[in-house]
């Protein structure tokens, strides 16, 4: 029953700063199993900081973020790492390890948190390689292969010890059309596949359109979330400008100077 | 526990139905495919492979790898498999495993043998003697347009390096001066004594310290200190491709990161070992004066009688010389640094690496020198 009821991600009353300067306040929302969650805004508008406190690298300043119900900040380090073991995060750059090969980059979080023997690691490293469409690639080392190849090596290693929850930090950024197109379906077939829940920080709006069905939209004025849904759904019925001129890349305002 | 999991069935004809069951996850360890390839070896006829899923079947990757290798062994005896009574999500994920772009195949690497091995390592360092002699004659074209005033030079960054290379180093520069005149004059105390001839410690500091040591020691303070940070800072910038930046607007990355560091360095150079030659003395004093009672204005006359002019200029060329080595070294460990993070580390290594070696080469030519000049 706690699974039906409990989202898989709460933020409460969340407000996250720097030093003096309050990044974002009042955040709250939730997201539910198998949603793929887009977190979008403005360059600046604190995407990437908010991404921070969800994944363990930022104590927000007030409020609280929700695992299944248990609240990850005010867990002790035992409690937080057992909550961080349950998710998976792809960087902006990839954040390959540069001194390991790409199987050794993916096999890494393997031989910390499972007992395989080396072999049955290799086995599990060939099929995450193969998930992302990099088989064969595992000697290569991460400066040896494309920047696309590079952001789904870093997908297989987010997704080495099948985790409840896979965070994207932009993952189109830097990616041609046809990548960044394959990396969204690629997010699609995983979430179907693993049965994870997918949040991802993006301003792609192509990206927001083809993979989104639940979102936050971050406003750097009002320093709060002023839309969230389906992003499919704000498109078409939203009425708060700000919200509109970013879904239509701009073209609404202009044509109400014209 | 492998039964339980894993059971065979053979009740259909040239059809072997796999029975999965229990807890499959990555968790509780892999099952090894080698088991269903010794059933299917031992059953030649069969052409079909089935599966029955239990209703307590968990499963994570653990089990798609299992699946993911008996598929490719089957496909490759020509043996159909027919997943359709596997969990649905299992099923996309085996989709896309199998999934093979045609274009994303990778080259293939071919191993090296011993002797290729040999052989690269040989041709490398004559390849870096070149890229060092091609690196010195960029610095020398460098500081021929800089002395023609035509170099892109920026005064503010240059002495921003003035004072990196100087105050920041004056303090670690005269301690390990001070402990090393300290050192010298206690450890020639020890046989002097024995002929009475202590006020002779005098010269040994003097002459050691403004000859050679310090500019020695200050040439290794500045090549830990000073010819790592510019390998790591020049090698950070060439990894995020900072230099690339300044070749394609035109800057010659030479002149403007290479020139004022070496030029920096080499100005500094012999302040710091004069202020040395000053901290060394001083040691020796503390310990004669200090500890083996001599008489202080006896050990000034005798340091002033016994170290010439000739000697400090021999110190000041050595300092000069060591300031290049450093400066150059650091520089051009930097310029060559591979565009990851591991390469920045071992280009900061290999700067001082080749600093502190170059500087003991340098001594050891130098030295020779003196001898055939009577200096």
């Amino acid at each position: 029953m706690d699974a039906v009821i409990c989202p898989v991600i709460q933020a409460q009353d969340l407000e996250l700063r720097y030093g003096d300067y309050t990044v974002m306040r009042n955040l709250n929302f939730s997201v539910n199993k198998g949603d793929i969650f887009v977190v979008m805004g403005v360059n600046g508008c604190g995407k990437s900081t908010l991404l921070k406190s969800l994944i363990g690298l930022k104590n927000p300043t007030k409020g609280k973020v929700l695992y299944s119900g248990e609240s990850f900040w005010d867990g002790d380090e035992k409690a937080q790492q057992n909550i961080m073991r349950r998710f998976g995060v792809l960087y902006q750059g990839g954040a390959l390890w540069s001194s390991l090969t790409v199987g050794e980059n993916v096999a890494l979080p393997l031989q910390l948190y499972t007992k395989l023997s080396s072999q049955q690691v290799q086995d599990v490293v060939a099929l995450k390689l193969s998930l992302v469409g990099l088989d064969g690639y595992g000697d290569f080392f991460p400066s040896g292969i494309s920047g696309g190849m590079r952001k789904r090596a870093s997908l297989a290693r987010a997704i080495a010890l099948d985790p409840d929850i896979i965070f994207f930090d932009e993952p189109s950024a830097g990616l041609d059309p046809i990548n960044a197109r394959k990396l969204d379906d690629l997010i699609l077939e995983l979430r179907d596949g693993l049965g994870a829940t997918v949040v991802v920080i993006t301003h792609e709006l192509a990206s927001i359109l083809a993979v989104g069905n639940n979102s936050v939209f971050l406003d750097r004025e009002s320093k709060t979330i002023i839309a969230s849904g389906d992003p499919k759904v704000l498109l078409a019925d939203s009425k708060d400008p700000r919200v509109v001129q970013f879904l239509t890349r701009g073209a609404e305002s202009k044509e109400q100077k014209l | 526990m492998l039964l339980e999991k894993l059971v065979f069935d053979y009740s259909l004809p040239k059809i072997i139905l796999i029975k999965l069951s229990g807890d499959w996850r990555i968790s509780t360890g892999l099952f090894s495919v080698n088991e269903v390839i010794a059933q299917l070896a031992s059953h030649p006829d069969i052409t079909q492979i089935n599966f029955n899923v239990a209703k307590d079947l968990r499963w994570d990757s653990g089990l798609i790898s299992f699946l993911w290798k008996l598929i490719r062994e089957a496909q490759a005896k020509n043996i159909n498999v027919n997943c359709q009574t596997l969990p649905s999500e299992a099923q996309k994920l085996l989709a896309l495993a199998l999934k093979v772009d045609e274009k994303n195949i990778p080259p293939h690497k071919v191993a090296e043998s011993f002797l290729e091995k040999l052989g690269e390592k040989v041709l490398s360092i004559s390849e870096s003697l070149r890229s060092g002699l091609d690196f010195l004659g960029d610095i020398a074209l460098s500081f021929g347009r800089l002395i023609k005033g035509k170099a892109y030079f920026r005064g503010d960054d240059f002495m921003l390096l003035v004072q990196r290379c100087g105050v920041d180093t004056l303090f670690l520069v005269s301690l390990i001066s001070l402990l090393v005149g300290m050192i010298l004059a206690f450890v020639g105390s020890i046989q002097l004594k024995m002929f009475g001839a202590q006020i002779f410690i005098s010269d040994i500091v003097g002459i050691a310290m403004v000859r050679v040591l310090s500019a020695v020691m200050t040439g290794i303070i500045m090549s830990g200190r000073i010819g790592a940070s510019f390998a790591a800072e020049l090698g950070m910038m060439q990894t995020n491709e900072e230099i690339d930046a300044l070749k394609t607007l035109g800057i010659s990355p030479v002149e403007f990161l290479v020139v004022p560091r070496v030029l920096a360095l080499v100005m500094m150079m012999p302040i710091l070992t004069l202020f040395a030659d000053l901290m060394g003395v001083l040691g020796g004093y503390i310990i004669s004066v200090g500890m083996l009672n001599l008489n202080g204005v006896e050990y000034f006359n005798h340091t002033q009688y016994s170290v010439k002019l000739s000697y400090v200029w021999v110190g000041l060329v050595h300092s000069l010389v060591f300031g290049v080595i450093v400066a150059v070294s650091g520089c051009w460990r930097g310029m060559k640094c591979e565009r990851n993070a591991a390469g920045v580390g071992s280009a900061t290594t290999s700067a001082v690496v080749t600093g502190i070696t170059g500087i003991v080469i340098a001594t050891a030519i130098i030295t020779f020198i003196c001898q055939i000049l009577g200096v």
